[in-house]
């Protein structure tokens, strides 16, 4: 257990010594590290909770994907229907499914035939298992179309696709640095946004659909009228925003531009009010609809309609063909800028809702790092003169190994990118209380083994390889513990298994190579009698 | 240089004999644990049971806490709780979860910025809603699982089943007095508790294995050997170190303790308890002596004899 070839010592040094370099950068200030190649920039990144920021976690609306997909589906049914000229009564939305009742029997299958032409493979790697979008089925002349479970799954799965694209641009116009947006599971989008204070404007930013539609408003029927049951087939009843919220408008369903036709939208004054308001471009077509429109209808109010409510109503005074317009409606200049960066950003394809939200303000992270870094110390030189005081010179030993062992964690934290947290640092202060315990099975099997009568040498080498298999194996079941703590945990908990699992491995290595090598070094050099421990 | 020796050479206590203590000892622990649990209950935080917790610190002097309370109240958020955390300008908001929903936990939190207004500074805002809750736990309780599983079956394969049996009782037994004393402490049981449990699991068992590795030992040195003496032989042998890596890793979490701040203090008070009191008493006054009742070294004679048998012919 003592010898060591010379390429293995080298190798063991040389191991250790590259993986502490590894935590150079974290010591170093950044403009230096900036200029070294990528590769050598990594470096351990702080947790939320020590610099302060916001973790947002926020689910996709299944529910109104699921709607917008049964309700796009009755519209179908309705197109293909009326083009087969198939009559049908009780064209309905019910429970997973749209149902239609075919007048007359004959025509049934046609129908049938016809509508199953809608149900689509399912695609990707869920297509070769068979898997289609619809079940067709009838029951007499009622015919029952069913958006299966895949199809739904698959929806919400693009639809977190597209919207984690939008949140990034919403994010990045805040500013911020090195905002992380990831998917979590199917349906869940993950917002990390470093040293922000308050995250009250990231969340309007992220909580807004910013569905923007460009509508007539229907002037046959006042919204007295409609409230009391007269609402026209094609129409529906919105309300405006803020302090407009209880006034109804009547508006045709039938949107004219959507949003989808904005090329940019930047926030402004309006020269005659010098109010905020919000300049918008449509491209091409959304010109030609809008100009077309326009010319139709002057004199008429549209209404301008964000996420179902009214924004503003105004009067088309004469037709606007540039492709450019203006929307006013009592904007502050911050509403009105968070109105221009959604509209760049574009709409979400669903609502998302806030499951989870954790901010730390930069005060109580700057707090956390000073206790972090205080308790660190201390426990650790308590530590160190605990050992020195049992163990004396092999004590010494121990620290060496100890310090090496917590540069190596540093080394690969940085090497991982890993995230440090508060439970993070206790990891590391528990990893130092086991990283001992290595060098205590060894040094106490050592006196063992010396008491026992054998030599200095042989005990020291005894104690070595009896007191390894052991701290194998008790590292292994700490190992399980923390592999199962980083899968379950999130955020500062994964942090703690992040240190805790490292820790272990630079133990075990430092137990099994550089421990051994330093004790090993210095048997050759003094050849001792007796065993100072 | 004389070092320290904190526990002489060649200790010969009978610690098997304490095992008409320690059990009935640990069983009734045991079950004042688990009666705490179902009748005073864990003071379960936000990550589990949903809800909003702010940490605030006002800006001018230390925080009236009674006027807080009463702007708070005022709310309607129902039970909202206010506490002083660590220092007298730093107060702990815990609002329950609110029905409605996820956008209902929003829609409190602004409330609540808008009735503290400006005069504090927001260190800490979490707000979990019921969905999220809900798979915490999950997640907590299935991650325990898998955790006690993975380590049986690492055990199982290492030693005998006895062995791995006898861990699990312990650490059963472990994470069942800890659970005690957090219902008893009324800390807060959130993820970082299971982080903590977790941990004093693998701890635990770190020690635990620690002295089934000298009990197999001296099993194949001593075919002979009384169990009870054999077992005795090996907790003594491994005493030293037992006591040496307990002080270290107590001098650890002392200062974890003392300087690590609010925010881990829960956390480190539990694996101090569970670490340091029950893991060390488990592993020497249960685990090595229940490996009695389990059977292990009966037919150890035969089992060896087999065993060389086979290495005759191999």
């Amino acid at each position: 257990m003592l010898y060591f070839t010379r390429w293995k010592a080298a190798a063991i040094l040389l191991t250790a010594f590259i993986v502490c370099l590894f935590a150079v950068p974290n010591f170093l200030p950044s403009a230096v590290v900036d200029s070294w190649p990528k590769w050598a920039q990594r470096h351990v990144v702080l947790g939320l909770d020590l610099q302060g920021g916001s973790h947002i976690l926020l689910a996709v609306d299944t529910n109104a994907v699921r709607k917008e997909k049964l309700e796009a589906l009755r519209d179908d049914v309705r197109r293909v229907l009326r083009e087969a000229r198939i009559g049908y009564t009780g064209l309905v939305v019910r429970g997973n499914s749209v149902e239609v009742r075919i007048r007359e029997a004959g025509q049934v299958d046609p129908a049938l035939a016809k509508l199953r032409e809608l149900s689509q493979p399912l695609g990707g790697f869920l297509g070769a298992s068979g898997q289609r979008t619809l079940d067709v089925g009838s029951d007499g002349n009622l015919i029952r179309l069913t958006v299966t479970d895949p199809a739904i799954l698959e929806r919400v799965r693009q639809a977190v696709d597209q919207s984690i694209q939008i949140i990034e641009r919403r994010v990045n116009e805040l500013g911020t640095v090195e905002p992380l947006i990831q998917r979590e599971g199917t349906d869940r989008i993950l917002v990390q946004v470093p040293g922000l204070q308050d995250p009250t404007r990231l969340k309007e930013l992220l909580g807004k659909t910013a569905k923007l539609d460009f509508r007539m408003v229907d002037t046959n029927v006042s919204p007295e009228q409609a409230l009391q049951g007269n609402l026209p087939p094609d129409d529906e009843i919105l309300y405006g925003t803020g302090a407009e919220s209880k006034v109804p408008y009547v508006l045709e369903k039938r949107v004219l531009v959507s949003g989808a036709d904005l090329t940019d939208a930047q926030p402004g004054f309006d020269p005659r009010t010098s109010e905020p308001v919000v300049n918008f471009r449509f491209n091409t077509a959304g010109a030609r609809k809008f100009a077309e429109v326009t010319q139709q209808n002057v004199g008429k109010p549209f209404a301008i309609v964000l996420d179902n409510q009214v924004i503003s109503a105004p009067v088309i005074r004469e037709p606007i063909l540039g492709g450019a317009g203006q929307i006013s409606g009592h904007f502050t200049v911050q509403s009105a800028n968070d109105l221009a960066i959604l509209l760049r950003a574009g709409a979400l394809p669903a609502p998302l809702t806030i499951i989870e939200e954790r901010t730390v303000g930069p005060g109580l992270g700057a707090d956390s790092i000073a206790q972090g870094k205080l308790s660190s110390y201390v426990g650790a030189a308590m530590v160190v003169i605990f050992m020195l005081v049992t163990y004396g010179l092999f004590g010494l030993f121990a620290n060496v190994a100890v310090a090496v062992n917590v540069a190596m964690i540093f080394g690969l934290l940085s090497l991982l990118n890993a995230t440090l947290t508060l439970p993070g640092i206790a990891g590391i202060v528990l990893t130092v209380g086991i990283a001992v315990d290595s060098n205590v099975l060894i040094y106490e099997r050592i006196r063992e083994e010396v008491r026992a009568g054998r030599t200095p040498i042989n005990a020291i080498d005894a104690g070595f390889s009896r007191a390894l298999a052991t701290i194998l194996d008790s590292n292994i079941t700490t190992f399980i513990a923390a592999a199962v703590l980083f899968y379950i945990g999130t955020g500062p908990v994964r942090g703690f298994a992040v240190t805790l699992g490292i820790g272990i491995i630079t133990t075990v290595f430092t137990a099994f190579t550089f421990t051994r090598l330093i004790v090993a070094y210095w048997v050759r050099w003094r050849r001792p009698q007796r065993v100072p421990i | 240089m004389r070092l320290l020796r904190i526990v002489p050479d060649n200790t010969k206590f009978d610690f098997m004999r304490f095992r008409r203590v320690s059990f009935p000892l640990s069983a009734l622990l045991s079950i004042i644990a688990i009666s705490l649990y179902f009748f005073h209950g864990l003071n379960f935080g936000i990550d589990f049971k949903g809800g909003t917790l702010v940490e605030v610190q006002t800006k001018a002097g230390p925080a009236d806490l009674a006027r807080m309370r009463a702007s708070l109240n005022a709310l309607g958020l129902g039970e909202v709780q206010l506490q002083e955390f660590g220092a007298p300008n730093d107060v702990l908001i815990r609002v329950a979860e609110q029905p409605g929903g996820d956008a209902a936990q929003q829609a409190a939190v602004a409330k609540i910025r808008n009735a503290l207004g400006e005069n504090v500074e927001y260190r800490r805002v979490e707000v979990v809603g019921p969905r999220v809750s809900g798979e915490l736990l999950s997640y907590g309780i299935i991650g325990l699982m898998v955790a006690i599983i993975g380590i049986l079956v690492y055990l199982w394969f290492r030693f005998e089943w006895q062995f791995a049996l006898g861990a699990m009782i312990a650490n059963v037994h472990d994470l069942v007095l800890t659970i005690g004393f957090m219902s008893l402490t009324r800390v807060d049981f959130d993820l970082t508790s299971i982080a903590a449990l977790l941990t004093i699991l693998g701890y635990s068992l770190n020690d635990t294995v620690v002295i089934y590795d000298r009990i197999r030992e001296m099993l194949r040195r001593y075919k002979r050997m009384p169990m009870p003496d054999l077992l005795n032989a090996s907790v003594n042998q491994t005493l030293s170190r037992s006591v040496v890596t307990h002080l270290t890793v107590s001098l650890a979490l002392l200062a974890l303790l003392l300087f690590g701040g609010q925010a881990i203090h829960s956390f480190t008070a539990t694996m101090m308890f569970g670490v340091v009191l029950v893991g060390t008493y488990t592993s020497v006054f249960i685990a090595s002596p229940i490996l009695i009742y389990l059977g292990v070294g009966t037919g150890r004679d035969a089992l060896s004899a087999t065993a060389k048998d086979e290495k005759d012919r191999g």
